[in-house]
């Protein structure tokens, strides 16, 4: 068994810490990394280990221009994506030119007991310098008695359009989350990186 | 200066169980809170290892799973700035209300009066009307900025999503501040009816610097 010296007082090569120890509140499980990537699925790491999970979403681009960034859970560990969900949908957006603005409600956005993919970041651009960015708060997705509620926000550059997506909702089942698939509407995710932690 | 020696196992040392000073992240859990049938649930600084003081200037909690034992019950919140013997803070809020029903009948996109206070000392939503179905419940944010400051008013977010005791499911931004210039100290969760029949509230703390 080899032996650490202190050098000034720091133990240099360590590079993981016993679990009585605590690495602070959020504690990443995943980093997937896209690369002209049809989908993204996480299908570990979320159980009954922490009662909530977040998901950060960095530089999301897409192989297809204009085409929304959408999620849907599984039941089964990733064999089905296709959980029923009710959710909510609005955004604000403020175009470069300054001559367009809105906040308002995304009727053709929403879901209504579908199990189709919910768009988390609508409308991404391909350009060169176009991507999206997020965070989606998933609530307890092991339990067998409860939905499991999700909120998201998102922004995003998309046709010169600076865009600022809510998403709310739940996986209207009491059977566990186990899985999430993360997907374009059309086409691939170029690129793109995300990462899944606990919450402590 | 005496070291002691620590074990080495595969580059991980097993013999820890506290971290001293090594830092452990920006954001620190101070207490978690799981309700029972209970009428409220409250976080005292300084009672139940509750730190609610200058020891961070950012707070967050984080509902989760919040169970009415009434159908359609409020999930509320109050500030109070004596130790809890009161919940009575002036308050003004907003409040952005979206929601949107099981069978797409409906959708609402809306800035509404209905759950804030306009310079009122009353109990404020978290939750507007969960459901007490055995699956119906809400979840949500709420963070709450400097609350030992004795100089400004004490803002607050909130966001919340619920399944609504009539088959919606309703996201709120709640924001607004307890109008104090004095320190807030104490937290209670309470419903507008009934007890919180099941559900966790976590504390955490946010570091400044």
């Amino acid at each position: 068994m080899a032996l650490l010296f202190a050098k000034n007082n720091s133990l240099s090569a360590v590079t993981e810490l016993p679990a009585s120890v605590s690495g602070g509140v959020l504690n990443l499980i995943s980093t997937q990394t896209a690369s002209s990537s049809a989908t993204i699925d996480f299908t570990s790491g979320i159980d009954s280990t922490y009662k909530s999970y977040i998901f950060k979403f960095y530089d999301i681009h897409p192989a297809t221009d204009d085409t929304s960034f959408e999620f849907n859970g599984s039941s089964d560990g990733g064999s089905n994506y296709n959980v029923t969900k009710t959710t909510t949908f609005f955004n604000a957006y403020h175009n470069e030119a300054g001559s367009s603005t809105n906040l308002g409600y995304g009727a053709g956005s929403d879901l209504a007991q579908s199990t189709s993919f919910q768009r988390i970041i609508a409308g991404v651009g391909n350009g060169n310098d176009e991507s999206g960015v997020a965070t989606l708060h998933l609530f307890s997705p092991s339990s067998t008695t409860f939905v499991k509620h999700f909120m998201s926000v998102s922004q995003r550059l998309s046709q010169t359009y600076s865009v600022n997506d809510y998403v709310a909702g739940y996986f209207n089942t009491t059977s566990v989350i186990n899985a999430i698939q993360f997907k374009f509407a059309s086409g691939n995710v170029d690129s793109g990186l995300i990462k899944l932690y606990g919450v402590t | 200066m005496a070291f002691g020696l620590v074990k080495h196992n595969n580059n991980s040392i097993s013999a820890i169980t506290t971290a001293g000073q090594l830092t452990s992240g920006a954001m620190t859990l101070i207490k978690e809170q799981t309700a029972s049938s209970s009428a409220s649930i409250s976080f005292v600084d300084g009672s139940g290892g509750v730190v609610l003081d200058s020891t961070y200037p950012i707070y967050k909690f984080e509902f989760i799973n919040i169970h009415p034992s009434n159908d359609g019950a409020k999930f509320n919140f109050n500030m109070s700035i004596d130790g809890g013997s009161n919940y009575n803070v002036t308050k003004t809020s907003s409040n952005l209300e979206i929601y949107h029903y099981e069978d797409d009948s409906s959708s609402v996109f809306n800035g509404t009066s209905g759950g804030t206070l306009q310079q009122g000392t009353g109990d404020l939503a978290v939750l507007r009307g969960v459901g007490s179905d055995n699956d119906q419940c809400g979840c949500g944010t709420m963070f709450l900025f400097s609350p030992s400051n004795t100089t400004f008013m004490k803002h607050f977010q909130i966001r919340s999503v619920r399944s609504q005791s009539i088959d919606y499911a309703g996201d709120n931004l709640f924001c607004g501040y307890g109008n104090t210039t004095s320190a807030i100290d104490s937290i209670i969760f309470r419903m507008s009816a009934g007890d919180i029949d099941s559900g966790t509230i976590k504390l955490f703390g946010i570091k400044g610097s």
